[in-house]
C-alpha cells in the first residue's frame, strides 16, 4: 500500500523551474534515496512534501491507514501534525536552548495541557511535564546524546547536532521521516554510525524514510529504491545497482560528453 | 478644482522634505539593514544650523542649506562611528573611541550636576576619568561583532535621545521661528505658490538628481550598491566596507540637513522634537515605497506628503497621522516590502 | 498540591512576602519618604509594563513598538470607570474591563500583523500604537486630547507591589511551560519550530495578546496612582521607554527586566532636578550598554531557587558562593597572568 503519492507535483520561482512534473509512489516501510547533482531541486522537493513551499501544481497525498489527506498547500506545522517530520540540511537546532528542550519542543502535538494550566500550574500540567521528560530521555538514549541533555544545542559538536536534529525529528512521533543529508560533513566512521543508526530507527519506529544524500556508499547502502533528480526532473528511479548503470545518471553527474 | 490643485501643490512640497528624510533613512537600511532611528533628529539639528546661519551669520539661504548638509554630513557619520560601527565591527581603536567620548559627556554632565563643579572643573575630571575608561577599554575587551539587530536598534534610539536633549539644552526648549527670508508668492491659475515651495522643489529635485547620479554613475556609488547587495562579498572584491558605509551615512545625512533648513524656511518655526514626528513620517514614506530602495523613498516621500495634505484639506486634519499610519499597515500586510520591494524568501 | 509545594516555591513566598515586609517597615520607620513612595509606584509600573514586553519580545522573539498603546487602554478603562465608581469595587471592574479591551485590541492587531518578521512587525505595531492612541484622542468618553483628571487615587504600593507578583507568576509559568517552549522556539528558529508541528501564529497571537493584557493592567494602575492621564502619555515615546528597560535588563530575563526598571527608575529619579541633563546622561547610558552589553545587564540570566533541593542545600549556600567567588577571582588572575605572557 503507498503512503505517500505525489502527482504531477510543479514549483516555480518567478521564472525558474526547480520542480518540474515530479511523480512518486512511496509504499509503507520503503527507504528510499534521493539524490542528484548540486540545485536539482532535491531540497525544494522536500520543502514542497513538507510545506515549507506551496507548490505551482500537483498534487502530494499522504495515506498513513486507509485514508487519504491531501497535504499541497497546507501548513507545515498541519502537515507535521499528520505524521511527517523532517530534518535541514544545514542544521536548524534551537541553538541558545538544551538538547532536552529541543526535543521537549517537538513533542508539542502530544500535549495534553494549555495555556491556563500552565499558568495556574494545573495538575494536568505535572503529569504531562513529567511524561514529556521521560519520553524525551528516551528518544535522546536512543541517539546517544543522554549525558548531554542539559548542554546548550550550540555547544554540540557537529555529528551531535545531527544526531539531535534527528532525535527531534522522531519527538514529533512520525510515520514518514525526511532527512535531508544527514551525512553531511561527517567523516566516513561518522558516517558509518549513522547508517547503522538510521537502520536501528526505521525498524524501531516502524519508519517510512526518504532521505537526500551525497553520499554515495551510505545512499547504496541503506536505500531499497532511490529517486534521481536533475533540473528539477526525475530522470531515473529504481534499486541501487539500476541506478549504478543508468546511463542518465552517469550523463547528469559526469556531463553529456564523457 | 483650484482647491484641489493647491492641495496637491501643498502635498508635493511637504512631500518633498518627507521624500528628503526617507531617502536616509532607506540608504542607510539598505546598506546595513538599520532602522536609524537618529535619522530623523539629524534632520532637527540641520534646522537648527540653517537658522543659526541664517539668523547670527546673516547667510543667504542656499550658503545655510550648504553649512546644514556639510554639518549633517559630519554628524552622520560620527554617529555611526561612535554608536553604530562598535556594535557592528568593533575595533579596539573604534571602543577607545566610543568609551573616550561617550564616557566624556556621562562623567561630565554627572560630576557638574552632583558635585557642583565649574565647567572647567568638571571637565578637567571627566576628560581624567573617561580617558582611564577608553584605556581600560582598550586593554581588557576584545572586540566582536554582535549581529543582534535589536541592539543596534536600541542604540540609535539612545543616539535619538542624546541629538534632541542635547540640543535642548543647548538652545533652550521653546520653539523658535525662522527669520522670514523669503516672503512673497506667485498665483498660477488660482493655485498659489510661495516662493519658499518653490525654492523646495527646485532644491528637492536638485538634490535627487545629483543623489541619483552618485548612486548609478560613480564608482562609490557602485561600491554602495555592491555592499548593499553583500557585504561579504564585496569586501573580497576590494570595496572597503566601512568607508562605503560611513560616506552612504554622510549623504544621507547632508539630505536631511537640507530638508531641515527648507522645513525651517517653509514652516517658519523649529524646536528640539520636530525630529520626532518628521522623522516618523518620513520613515513611513521610506517604508511605503520599500525600504531599502531609493526611488521608493522619493515615491513614498510625495504619496504620503498629498495624503495627508488631502485629508486635512477635505476631512479633518485630526485623522491626518491616523490614515498615514493606516496606509502603512495596509501597505504591510499586502506587501511587506513596500510598492516598488520584491519579496525576499528565507533560504530554508 | 503536593507536586505544588516545593521549595523553590516556599522560598519564592518567602522572598516576596519577605521584601513586601521590608518595604512597609522601611515605609512606617521613615527611611522611604513619600517623593520615594511615588518613584516606587512609577518603578513598580514599569516592571510590570517590562515583564509584559519581555513576554513578546524575550519570549516569543515578536518585536513590538505600539506596547504603550496597551497600557493607555488600561489607563484609560481603568480611569473612566474608577471616576463612575471609585474604591476597589470600580478599579478591578476598570482591570476586568482594561483586559477585555486590551486583549480584543491585540487580537485585531495580531492576526494580520504577526505574520510580518523583525523590522516590518516592529513598523506595523508601531502604526496600530499610534492608532489606538489618535482613537484615544479623538473619542468624547476619553476626554480627548485633555485627557481625564481627578482620578480617585485607589491604588497604593501593596497592590501595585502584589500586581507584579502576580505578573511575575503568570509570566514565569508560561515560559516554563510547553506552551511557553513553543514561542521560545519561535523566537530561535522559525521555521524549524513550525517544522516541528507548533502553529507559530497561534503561539504569537497568544504571547502578544498575554502582553498586551498585561500592559493594561499596568496602565490601571498607572491611572489610578497619578489622577491624570493624557493620550500623550502613551505615544510612541512611551512604548520606547518600556523597550529599553526590557532591552537593558536583558531581553528573556525577567530578572533582568526588574532590576533594570530599579536602576533606571532611581536614576532618573536622582537626576529629576536637571531635566535636559538627566535625558542626555540616559541617552548615554544606553549607548554605552548597548556597545559593551548588547545582551543586556543580565543577558538571559534568571534568579532561581530551582536548585535548592533540601534544607541542607540552603545552609550550603554560602560556602557555594564562596567557592563561586573563588572561581571568579581565579580566572581574573589566570586571564591577567596569561595576558602577561
Amino acid at each position: 500500500m503507498s503512503i505517500l503519492e505525489i502527482r504531477q507535483l510543479t514549483k516555480n520561482f518567478g521564472g525558474i523551474a526547480a520542480v518540474v512534473d515530479v511523480d512518486m509512489v512511496v509504499e509503507k516501510g520503503d527507504l528510499v534515496g534521493l539524490i542528484g547533482p548540486n540545485g536539482a531541486g532535491k531540497t525544494t522537493l522536500f520543502n514542497l512534501i513538507t510545506g515549507v513551499y506551496a507548490p505551482t501544481s500537483g498534487e502530494i497525498v499522504f495515506t498513513p491507514y486507509n485514508k487519504a489527506i491531501l497535504l499541497s498547500g497546507k501548513k507545515p506545522w498541519w502537515i507535521t501534525r499528520q505524521g511527517f517530520a523532517r530534518t535541514f540540511q544545514n542544521i536548524r537546532l534551537f541553538k541558545e536552548l538544551s538538547v532536552l528542550d529541543n526535543v521537549r519542543i517537538a513533542m508539542h502535538k502530544d500535549i495534553k495541557y494549555g495555556v491556563f494550566s500552565s499558568i495556574l500550574r494545573l495538575p494536568a500540567y505535572y503529569k504531562e511535564e513529567d511524561r514529556v521528560f521521560t519520553k524525551a530521555l528516551e528518544l535522546l538514549d536512543i541517539v546517544g546524546l543522554k549525558e548531554k541533555q542539559a548542554e546548550l544545542a550550540k555547544n554540540l559538536p557537529y555529528g551531535q547536532q545531527r544526531r539531535l536534529e534527528i532525535a527531534r525529528a522522531l519527538a514529533t512521533d512520525p510515520t514518514v521521516l525526511f532527512l535531508d543529508e544527514p551525512a553531511a560533513g561527517m567523516n566516513p566512521q561518522e558516517t558509518a554510525d549513522l547508517t547503522r543508526l538510521i537502520g536501528e530507527l526505521r525498524q524501531r519506529f516502524g519508519l517510512t524514510i526518504i532521505l537526500i544524500e551525497h553520499d554515495m556508499s551510505l545512499v547504496m547502502n541503506l536505500c531499497e529504491r532511490i529517486y534521481v533528480l536533475d533540473y528539477g526532473r526525475l530522470i531515473a528511479k529504481g534499486s541501487p545497482d539500476e541506478i549504478k548503470n543508468n546511463q542518465k545518471v552517469i550523463e547528469a553527474y559526469l556531463g553529456e560528453e564523457v | 478644482m483650484t482647491q484641489f490643485l493647491q492641495q496637491i501643490v501643498n502635498g508635493l512640497s511637504i512631500g518633498s522634505i518627507y521624500a528628503l528624510i526617507a531617502l536616509g533613512y532607506t540608504m542607510v537600511y539598505g546598506i546595513i539593514k538599520l532602522i536609524n532611528f537618529a535619522h530623523g533628529d539629524i534632520y532637527m539639528v540641520g534646522a537648527f544650523v540653517g537658522f543659526i546661519c541664517i539668523s547670527t551669520f546673516k547667510m543667504s539661504v542656499l550658503s545655510a542649506i550648504l553649512c546644514a548638509m556639510v554639518f549633517c554630513a559630519l554628524l552622520g557619520v560620527a554617529v555611526e562611528r561612535l554608536a553604530y560601527k562598535p556594535l557592528r565591527n568593533p575595533t579596539k581603536a573604534g571602543l577607545f573611541a566610543t568609551a573616550l567620548v561617550m564616557g566624556f559627556i556621562l562623567i561630565y554632565l554627572v560630576a557638574k550636576a552632583t558635585l557642583e563643579l565649574d565647567n572647567l572643573w568638571a571637565g578637567v575630571i571627566a576628560l581624567v576619568l573617561s580617558l582611564a575608561l577608553g584605556f581600560f577599554v582598550y586593554f581588557t575587551i576584545t572586540p566582536k561583532g554582535n549581529p543582534n539587530r535589536i541592539a543596534a536598534l536600541i542604540t540609535a534610539i539612545g543616539v535619538s535621545f542624546f541629538l534632541e536633549y542635547a540640543m535642548m539644552a543647548i538652545m533652550g526648549p521653546n520653539n523658535r521661528s525662522y527669520p522670514a527670508t523669503l516672503g512673497g508668492t506667485a498665483t498660477l491659475a488660482g493655485v498659489q505658490i510661495t516662493f519658499a515651495q518653490i525654492l523646495i522643489f527646485i532644491i528637492t529635485l536638485a538634490l535627487m538628481l545629483i543623489l541619483t547620479f552618485i548612486v548609478q554613475k560613480t564608482k562609490i556609488g557602485r561600491a554602495m550598491r555592491a555592499v548593499s547587495t553583500d557585504a561579504d562579498a564585496a569586501a573580497l572584491m576590494g570595496v572597503n566596507v566601512d568607508r562605503t558605509i560611513s560616506i552612504t551615512f554622510a549623504i544621507g545625512s547632508s539630505l536631511a540637513g537640507a530638508a531641515g533648513v527648507l522645513v525651517g524656511i517653509y514652516y517658519n518655526t523649529l524646536n528640539p522634537l520636530m525630529g520626532m514626528t518628521y522623522g516618523l513620517k518620513a520613515f513611513i514614506a521610506a517604508v511605503f515605497g520599500g525600504i531599502g530602495i531609493i526611488p521608493g523613498a522619493m515615491l513614498g516621500g510625495f504619496a504620503i506628503g498629498i495624503t495627508e495634505t488631502m485629508v486635512a484639506g477635505y476631512w479633518s486634519s485630526l485623522f491626518k497621522d491616523a490614515i498615514v499610519y493606516i496606509i502603512l499597515i495596509v501597505i504591510l500586510i499586502l506587501k511587506p516590502s513596500g510598492l516598488l520591494g520584491k519579496n525576499v524568501r528565507e533560504k530554508v | 498540591m503536593k507536586r505544588w509545594l516545593t521549595l523553590p516555591t516556599l522560598c519564592w513566598c518567602v522572598f516576596a512576602i519577605g521584601l513586601y515586609g521590608l518595604l512597609q517597615l522601611l515605609i512606617e520607620i521613615g527611611v522611604i519618604s513619600v517623593v520615594w513612595q511615588i518613584t516606587l509606584a512609577n518603578i513598580g509600573i514599569n516592571v510590570i509594563l517590562a515583564v509584559s514586553l519581555n513576554l513578546i519580545l524575550g519570549i516569543s522573539g515578536q518585536f513590538s513598538l505600539g506596547h504603550a498603546a496597551f497600557m493607555g487602554i488600561g489607563a484609560y478603562a481603568g480611569g473612566i470607570v474608577l471616576k463612575m465608581l471609585p474604591g476597589y469595587t470600580g478599579m478591578l471592574l476598570g482591570a476586568l474591563a482594561g483586559l477585555l479591551i486590551s486583549a480584543l485590541a491585540a487580537l485585531v492587531i495580531a492576526v494580520p500583523t504577526l505574520r510580518l518578521r523583525g523590522d516590518y512587525l516592529a513598523i506595523a505595531t508601531l502604526g496600530f500604537g499610534e492608532i489606538i492612541r489618535i482613537i484615544i484622542n479623538n473619542m468624547k468618553i476619553t476626554n480627548g486630547a485633555a485627557g481625564l483628571s481627578n482620578i480617585p487615587a485607589v491604588a497604593n504600593l501593596t497592590v501595585i507591589y502584589f500586581t507584579i507578583v502576580l505578573t511575575l507568576i503568570i509570566v514565569c509559568n508560561f515560559k516554563n511551560s510547553a506552551p511557553g517552549r513553543a514561542c521560545i522556539s519561535i523566537k530561535e528558529d522559525e521555521i524549524a519550530s513550525e517544522a516541528m508541528g507548533i502553529p507559530t501564529t497561534r503561539y504569537k497571537v497568544i504571547a502578544f495578546v498575554l502582553g498586551a493584557m498585561l500592559a493594561s493592567l499596568a496602565g490601571v494602575l498607572y491611572a489610578s496612582s497619578f489622577y491624570v492621564i493624557k493620550p500623550t502619555y502613551f505615544a510612541f515615546a512611551q512604548s520606547i521607554n518600556i523597550l529599553v528597560i526590557v532591552v537593558f535588563g536583558g531581553m528573556g530575563s525577567m530578572t533582568g527586566s526588574v532590576v533594570a526598571a530599579l536602576v533606571l527608575g532611581v536614576i532618573n529619579y536622582l537626576l529629576q532636578s536637571l531635566p535636559n541633563e538627566r535625558m542626555i546622561v540616559y541617552a548615554v547610558a544606553i549607548i554605552l550598554i548597548m556597545v559593551f552589553r548588547p545582551k543586556g545587564l543580565m543577558g538571559n540570566f534568571e534568579l532561581s531557587f530551582a536548585r535548592l533541593k533540601s534544607l541542607q542545600d540552603i545552609k550550603a549556600l554560602p560556602a557555594l558562593w564562596k567557592d563561586k567567588i573563588l572561581a571568579v577571582l581565579a580566572r581574573l588572575k589566570n586571564k591577567r597572568q596569561k595576558e602577561d605572557a
